[in-house]
């Protein structure tokens, strides 16, 4: 397709940095619009993903409207919901909106702030329902999760891995590679959250929090902001996108249980190009927990179905230095921090760009992938050097 | 069992749409939305059926049996009041496989579960809320 990333920018991310989300996506924005050698006056777009929510708290920064004040940006066209392809859905309908002559530079963010809404409470201080009083009442889809105590997508993923585990045989030291590659990768960037060695003995006794999934497979709560500018032209081009689904919308109804919504997004994207997944060089795939990477390998034709757990069994083939198949080089979101998806997309970006530093992909790789999403949510881009 | 003696949960909140699934097991029964014209069970509750997009829909007995399709042993303290272990799955209705309900399942160890074992309805009440919960058929 016709378009490209021009720049990315990254603010400083934290585990609690105690800041305002907004300052952090502005620091963001600014430094992606001086990436791609432009002026706040060239931006006439704008996108983001899920746009401002108050709970959960930390969940979502800023939304379109205080962004485009602050920067007292001149738009032509923008977008910002949750009821969108995954967290990078945001930036596919930038793309199709730079493709369409909507906009010529679509400036698209997501900040988090969930370490700090946490502060020193733990996960239950924005769980929905807790300490609210015994008055509150669960609507909506949480209505048939939360009266089970089953409040988090670590219940829900953890049993989509459950059944995996149980379909193919798949194993906790298999599904061990994820986090512990993640986190050699993120002993090379400076930006990581947790950078100290990790070995499976650490994951193999450190506590469960929801079987088979231990605290090791799920990401880190934290502050950040991720920006990244959608133009026609630019150092990297989206080759293609992906946005299917084709099961039940639903955590809990999707017909199976070995897959996710990445199964059809991921099979999706290589009908839209001549490329196949042979020719990738770097995937950064979504890691809110452990097993979704190992779906969306499987989803995005990596591996069959079902070998996901013997294709990163040791870690060889998905190494940052060697591996076939160089994975998460950041540290995913379980080692560099929850930056919820865009993260991956800032990550192969730089990656192609050829300046990811002491943790850059040897052989100067020319064709990434970026994916994000789990359970109904998934969008993924492939992306190739300019 | 006395209120005091229960868990902490988060209940819902009851709608005309939801009431019959929420208070169904005051009479024992599990109760799902069914529609009238091609039969299919419809949950979560909505005004159209999404096998024929009828709409003269209503409430049904299920048989209360069902299959352990997937589980986790929960570890994680959510909610001050709601200890862990406690064992969340999804259960397969007998009555139309396809269709699932995420729950607990009670009436036996943690470690007891599996995927494939044959579950059965129980209620406890809450407020006004009877939740419906799955034990292993063996035990009910």
């Amino acid at each position: 397709m016709r378009a490209a990333i021009s720049g990315v920018g990254q603010s400083d991310i934290g585990r609690r940095l105690f800041r305002d989300p907004l300052e952090l996506t502005i620091d963001a924005c600014l430094e992606a619009i001086a990436d791609a050698g432009l002026d706040r006056s060239d931006i006439d777009g704008l996108s983001t993903y899920p746009g401002a929510m108050a709970i959960p708290p930390g969940f979502s920064g800023p939304g379109i409207t205080e962004v485009h004040d602050v920067l007292r940006l001149n738009l032509r066209w923008f977008n910002g919901g949750m009821e969108a392809p995954g967290q990078l859905g945001s930036v596919i309908l930038a793309c199709l909106a730079v493709e369409a002559g909507l906009a010529n530079h679509v400036l698209c963010f997501r900040t988090v702030w969930e370490g700090t809404a946490q502060a020193d409470q733990g996960r239950s201080a924005v769980m929905p329902g807790s300490g609210r009083g015994g008055g509150y009442r669960a609507d909506g889809f949480m209505q048939w999760f939360l009266p089970y105590g089953a409040p988090s997508a670590a219940n829900w993923i953890s049993m989509y891995a459950q059944r995996h585990f149980h379909e193919f045989g798949t194993t906790r030291e298999q599904l061990a590679q994820i986090a512990l590659n993640g986190r050699r990768n993120a002993a090379l960037n400076p930006k990581a959250v947790y950078r100290d060695p990790m070995t499976l003995d650490d994951y193999m006794n450190v506590r469960m929090i929801s079987s088979p999934l231990c605290l090791y497979d799920c990401d880190v709560p934290s502050d950040g902001s991720t920006a990244v500018i959608v133009s026609r032209d630019g150092p990297v081009n989206v080759e293609a996108v992906s946005t299917a689904i084709r099961g039940r919308p639903s955590w809990d109804q999707w017909d199976d249980l070995t897959t996710m919504a990445l199964r059809d997004a991921g099979a999706d994207l290589w009908t839209r190009t001549s490329l196949t997944p042979a020719d990738v060089d770097v995937v950064e795939l979504y890691d809110g927990f452990s097993f979704i990477t190992l779906a969306w390998l499987e989803a995005l034709g990596f591996c069959g179905k079902g070998e996901g757990g013997a294709f990163i069994e040791g870690g060889t083939n998905i190494a940052r230095d060697g591996g076939v198949l160089p994975l998460n080089t950041h540290g995913g979101q379980l080692s560099a921090g929850r930056l919820h998806g865009y993260g991956f997309l800032h990550e192969a970006v730089v990656q192609l760009r050829g300046v990811a530093g002491d943790r850059q992909v040897p052989g100067n790789p020319e064709v990434a992938v970026a994916a994000a999403g789990g359970g109904p949510l998934a969008g993924c881009l492939l992306l190739t050097r300019g | 069992m006395t209120e005091a003696a229960q868990p902490f949960r988060v209940l819902p909140r009851l709608t005309d749409d939801n009431r019959h699934f929420w208070t169904g097991g005051a009479d024992g029964e599990l109760r799902v939305l069914r529609c009238q014209t091609c039969r299919y069970w419809i949950h979560p509750p909505v005004a159209v059926c999404a096998n024929c997009l009828g709409r003269d829909l209503a409430p049904e007995v299920t048989s209360g049996r069902g299959t352990v399709a997937t589980f986790t042993i929960n570890h994680q303290p959510w909610y001050p009041g709601l200890d862990p272990p406690y064992v969340i799955a999804m259960v397969e209705l007998e009555d139309q496989p396809s269709t699932r309900l995420t729950t607990n399942i009670v009436g036996c160890g943690v470690d007891d579960v599996y995927i494939g074992m044959p579950v059965r309805a129980v209620f406890e009440q809450y407020d006004d809320v009877w939740i419906p919960f799955f034990a292993p058929e063996a035990a009910t």
